[in-house]
């Protein structure tokens, strides 16, 4: 079976991506629903189990309280209640905190901070699940036990005002609700004065228990302007305000009420610096927990502060006899109990790694500790090696994939491997049974059907064998070759050791926490070094090449220099290799003209400075989060002016740098669609519109995006219909470039819609540094098809940074899938999110495509092209699956790992797309006449 | 030639001759095994030339604790960085008038030696500055740690460009011969360009632990890549001789 080196790449990404979602499906297991019914409640109301092994309660426990208003806000991070914040905006609640009839604690989130899985948590009292986050954007009814549903149960009327989240999990539970939508994050004063305007007719009703008021006000401060804005002083006095206001009403009714009613002020997540939140930074973590009730009065309690300052006092303590008696007996003691404390912090973090993973197994396999190393098994069983064959079969196929003739021989068929793929299938589905059978267990894999598994392990064999016949083959060849005077060996260019050395030590770095936190600097600094190696190219093939001869350039040098340093290994040929590669880039440089040679010298460094000016535009990783970045003085609303003429220009840029190879059909079209972008953003109220003065309201900007919608549509299509008739037509290879030009636009178009105002530089500048490295670097210095294509990987790499991504969930831009959409449509919603995230690889992989199919002489680039970037981005995915599965019980595999597993699984499927996209290019090569 | 005499010019010719070979044969007969002990003494002297420059890195962080208080590498930081580049360019500039590597020029008059002097430092600020502008655009803050970033590409300035100037002199043609592929043409300047190298990548790697949460004082921004800086230098150093006697067999510098 012959096949191109792009369509076995395709494939073989392909199964890689099957591999993974196994991998994933059996790394983030299923979160199993403690679905316990009413019946359950008679026996345990709360199922914890310290509760439960002091007491024994057979009937219910009295009511302590008659009601309970639940005062939720968004982001209410400590200091905004007990620090100086509080102080200053909180009157009332520094007031309870202090000699009122309150508790107050600081409650810790666990991580991921976000709405959602917090509520979620909130109501449960379970860990969120780490795959909660994925469904954040599309809440399911919450159908674990939960406090709602046993308020429900017990006949409680419960209403709720504030996040439409709430609704969404909870849709049966409220006798009244008012859901705001959380969507708009710019707006912060609507959406509170939602939920105000209802209470004061409901304080004054009787007919409810429970009330529940969600504000989001805060945390949508915190998005746009951050935790030190003037504004969040506002919303702070606003909400002290508010729970004055159910406080005096509450009291006032519990003169008549026989209960006491309990007042509960706290927050979902913090905040961090910069207003942001998802992570597991202490900002974000720490929240505070008010609970208010005349019930508080009578029992005094030690309570926060005192714990705190016992804890103070504890240490002092230690420290002063450490530092202040030299006796031994003394510092004995001390150290004994210092040791004491290491001990007991060791096995704190020792347990608490433990039972995140126990967490990870429970949702896996209920609750035994043996499933353990079984899971694993299963999951290795199912997806490494199928991993690692396809990796290998990548490898063993690079020397046949890169020579010249791209057709690869892929043995499937020989007689002599069928006995081994029969023992294979055998083997492994003797260990499937196996494993399935000897405990209870719920592996993923064993529960799929039998079908499903059998093909899955089918294809392992096939592999395998695959394998095999691939090695002997190439055993066998470099036998021949052995004896054949050796070849010579290809000596690396600057360039070329740069890449391997910067993909490898990329691979290295996975494998630390912070690097995977701060992978940004990791690219960012790759790509800076390939801009001064190429500038180093540049400038020898500038200065040797142009003073005459460039093949002896170096013997026309005055003095008594001009003699070449030769290593006499016999290494004649490649030398010459060398030096014909020199000669021809040498020769290219001769005849460009002297401007063109300037722009080529220049863009290089040109290049690093866009970087550079996009680095400081956003802020990512966790050591520079909080740093002041471009984009958000961008977004705050004082620099709204700003912005927008950024925008109108950048919009402007966009399209100059874009029309110049499309026809004048889709140039009208983009030119439309680029302004509609910005009547989009107009009307949504990102950025100033010139044609509406003061005129504030803001809509969802339906219409606009869909009138961008019709012209992305409109410029795809003529681009597919350019490249299908390119395979009929005469003009063959014109239409073609026409064609895949105008995909390319049309994608353009869609990124200026999805990104937000202050990103629209980052496309810009993408598309700045293709055309200068397109026409001024790889074109004149004649580069190879691997390294152009290990270019656009490094440079779509940094660009998703550079847009502000990183690997920490919470960055993803959630508001992209809403665009156009009047409420969550689950598919459209999720394209458009995966787009919005992957615009850099996705732009510079099209634009891959588009440069070597009109520079490229070679017939086989593309499939050179695709088998590269194949390559280049498997081989991360796999290493880091390995790494992964190394570092199971590593502290920071839930909050630091996974999120990054997660992202490579879904970059690997973004690939796999693009490889599919590039061999239906080569394909439509190969028809042509 | 009209060489206007210095006061202690004969010390210097004395030092010189302690570098330079007791007896060189001028048998034209075995111009073979002459070209070997010529290449064998150039390497003794590159030998010491070296070790020299690396005592002086090793002297600059010990013996400025005598007489400053709270001096240490990492705490007071500039205040080292200021020591280690004047003393390793004064070990260099001291290294090159005593030895003199390269053929001196035919005109050598006393107005042409400062305006070279004066080339030179045009030269080694312009390096500092160039390092600091590809500094700010690898990622240094622009603004806050401006004095540091700077003194960092000083010391890397006084690890490859001061060497540089000594050796070929303000010429840059000659620079991009050397760091050209098979432009080296003595021991000197393929030493030159090993320690030129080793420096840049020590600086390079200097930069990895930074993102790192150790919480180290060595991780603060320029501390690392100094530190890499020098060492990658003083690996440099201490390779190039013996990288040169592994391969004086394979090296053959054809003088036309």
């Amino acid at each position: 079976m012959r096949l191109g080196a792009g369509t076995f790449a395709a494939c073989c990404v392909a199964i890689e991506v099957l591999g993974v979602a196994i991998f994933l499906r059996g790394f983030f297991p299923a979160p199993v629903r403690s679905s316990s019914t009413t019946e359950h409640r008679a026996e345990s109301p709360a199922p914890e189990p310290s509760a439960g092994a002091s007491s024994n309660w057979t009937k219910l426990p009295p009511p302590l309280f008659g009601k309970v208003v639940i005062m939720l806000i968004d982001a209410l991070r400590d200091d905004f209640v007990f620090g100086s914040k509080g102080v200053k905006f909180m009157p009332y609640v520094t007031y309870l905190v202090e000699r009122g009839a309150s508790h107050s604690f600081v409650a810790e989130a666990k991580p991921p901070t976000v709405t959602m899985p917090r509520i979620k948590a909130l109501m449960t009292g379970s860990i969120p699940g780490f795959v909660d986050v994925i469904r954040n954007l599309n809440s399911p009814v919450l159908l674990e036990d939960n406090v709602l549903r046993q308020a429900k149960a017990a006949g409680k009327r419960v209403i709720f005002y504030g996040d439409e989240t709430w609704v969404k999990l909870f849709p049966k539970h409220f006798v009244e609700y008012d859901g705001t939508t959380s969507f708009f994050v710019s707006d912060y004063t609507e959406v509170d004065n939602n939920v105000t305007r209802h209470l004061e007719k409901v304080l004054k009703r009787e007919d409810w228990d429970l009330l529940i008021l969600h504000y989001l006000g805060l945390d949508h401060i915190g998005h746009l302007s951050g935790p030190n804005s003037p504004l969040i002083g506002q919303k702070l006095s606003e909400m002290d305000g508010v729970l004055m206001k159910i406080h005096m009403a509450l009291l006032s009714k519990e003169k008549e009420a026989l209960l006491p009613s309990l007042l509960v002020l706290c927050g979902d997540h913090g905040m961090s610096e910069t207003g942001s939140h998802g992570a597991s930074s202490t900002e974000e973590v720490n929240t505070a927990l008010v609970l208010i009730s005349s019930a508080f009065e009578r029992k005094p309690d030690p309570g926060f502060e005192q714990f705190k300052m016992s804890e103070r006092l504890h240490g002092n303590w230690i420290k002063r006899y450490l530092e202040e008696n030299s006796s031994e007996v003394l510092l004995n003691l001390g150290s004994k109990v210092l040791r004491q404390y290491l001990d007991a912090l060791q096995t704190l973090s020792l347990s608490l790694s433990r039972q995140v993973v126990q967490y990870d197994m429970y949702s896996m396999a209920v609750g035994a500790t043996l499933v353990l190393e079984v899971r694993l098994m299963g999951v290795g069983n199912g997806t490494k090696p199928l991993l690692f064959k396809v990796l290998a079969l990548l490898l063993l196929s690079i020397p046949k994939a890169l020579s010249p003739a791209a057709e690869l021989d892929v043995p499937l068929s020989s007689p002599l491997f069928s006995l081994l793929f029969y023992l294979t299938i055998l083997v492994l589905s003797a260990i499937h049974v196996v494993v399935c059978t000897s405990t209870e267990s719920t592996c993923y894999f064993c529960s799929m059907p039998w079908l499903a598994a059998g093909g899955a392990m089918l294809l392992m064999s096939a592999l395998l064998c695959a394998i095999v016949s691939a090695l002997t083959k190439t055993v066998v060849s470099a036998k021949r070759v052995g004896k054949n005077p050796a070849p010579p060996s290809v000596r690396w260019s600057e360039l070329d050791l740069l890449i391997l050395l910067g993909t490898m030590g990329h691979i290295l770095s996975l494998g630390a926490s912070s690097f995977i936190e701060e992978e940004h600097q990791t690219w960012y600094f790759l790509v800076s070094t390939l801009c001064l190696a190429l500038c180093q190219e540049v400038c020898r093939n500038h200065f040797l090449g142009s003073d005459g001869d460039p093949q002896c350039g170096l013997r026309e040098e005055p003095g008594p220099e001009g003699a070449m340093l030769t290593m006499q290994d016999g290494a004649e040929g490649c030398a010459a290799l060398e030096e014909d590669r020199t000669r021809a880039a040498a020769s290219a440089f001769e005849r460009l003209g002297s401007m063109e040679q300037r722009m080529v010298l220049a863009s290089p460094w040109a290049v690093l400075c866009c970087c550079r000016l996009l680095r400081a535009l956003n802020q990512t990783g966790v050591q520079g989060a909080h740093r002041p970045d471009l984009g958000h003085w961008l977004t705050s609303s004082d620099h709204k002016a700003a912005l927008s003429v950024l925008a109108a220009l950048s919009l402007l840029a966009v399209f100059l740098l874009v029309q110049r190879r499309c026809s004048p059909m889709s140039k009208v079209a983009l030119a439309l669609g680029l302004l509609g972008v910005y009547c989009y953003r107009a009307a949504i109220g990102n950025v100033m519109s010139p044609w509406q003065r003061g005129n504030s309201d803001i809509s969802k900007g339906i219409v606009e995006a869909r009138f961008v919608y019709v012209f992305v549509f409109g410029i795809l299509f003529t681009g597919t219909k350019d490249l299908l008739r390119s395979q009929v037509a005469a003009i063959a290879i014109k239409a073609r470039t026409v064609g895949l030009w105008e995909i390319y636009s049309g994608l353009v178009l869609l990124a200026a819609l999805l990104l937000r105002p202050h990103n629209l530089p980052v496309l810009v500048s993408s598309l700045l540094v293709q055309t200068l490295m397109a026409k001024f670097v790889w074109k004149p210095l004649n580069h190879g098809v691997a390294e152009v294509t290990v270019m656009h990987y490094w440079f779509g790499q940094a660009f998703f940074y550079f847009q502000g991504n990183s690997n920490n969930i919470a960055t993803v831009d959630v508001s992209a899938g809403f665009v156009g959409l009047e409420r969550y449509v689950e598919v459209p919603a999720v394209f458009l999110t995966a787009f919005a995230t992957y615009v850099g690889p996705v732009l510079w992989a099209s634009h891959l495509v588009n440069y070597l199919s009109s520079e490229s002489s070679s017939h086989s680039a593309l499939r050179h092209a695709c088998f590269c970037y194949a390559l280049i981005c498997s081989i991360p995915v796999s290493a880091y699956i390995i790494l992964v599965t190394s570092l199971r019980y590593h502290l920071f595999i839930w909050s630091v790992f996974s999120p990054k597993l997660l992202y490579e699984g879904m970059r690997l499927f973004v690939t796999a797309a693009i490889c599919v996209f590039f061999t239906a290019m080569d394909q439509t090569r190969l028809t042509k006449p | 030639m009209n060489v206007p005499r210095f006061p202690g010019r004969l010390l210097w010719e004395q030092l010189r001759g302690a570098f330079s070979p007791a007896v060189i044969p001028v048998d034209l007969s075995q111009i073979a095994t002459e070209e070997n002990t010529m290449k064998d003494t150039d390497i003794r002297r590159l030998l010491y030339a070296h070790l020299l420059c690396i005592f002086s890195v090793i002297l600059s962080t010990f013996i400025p604790s005598l007489f400053l208080e709270d001096f240490s590498v990492l705490e007071t930081h500039l205040t080292w960085l200021c020591i280690c580049s004047v003393s390793v360019t004064a070990v260099n500039l001291v290294f090159y008038l005593v030895v003199k590597p390269n053929p001196p020029s035919r005109r050598s008059s006393l107005s042409h030696k400062v305006g070279r002097f004066l080339k030179c430092c045009i030269y080694f600020l312009m390096s500092c500055f160039c390092f600091h502008v590809i500094f700010v655009l690898y990622g240094a803050p622009l603004i806050e740690l401006a004095l540091e970033t700077f003194l960092f590409a000083v010391i890397l300035s006084t690890f490859t460009t001061v060497p540089c100037l000594c050796l070929l002199g303000p010429n840059i043609k000659a620079w991009l011969r050397v760091f050209s592929r098979n432009g080296v043409t003595s021991i000197w300047e393929n030493s030159l360009q090993i320690t030129t190298i080793s420096s840049f990548v020590g600086s390079w790697l200097g930069a990895f632990p930074i993102p790192l949460d150790w919480e180290r004082p060595w991780q603060v921004w320029p501390i690392s890549c100094t530190l890499g800086a020098t060492f990658g230098y003083v690996a440099g150093l201490a390779v190039s001789p013996l990288w040169i006697y592994w391969n004086r067999k394979q090296l053959t510098y054809k003088n036309n």
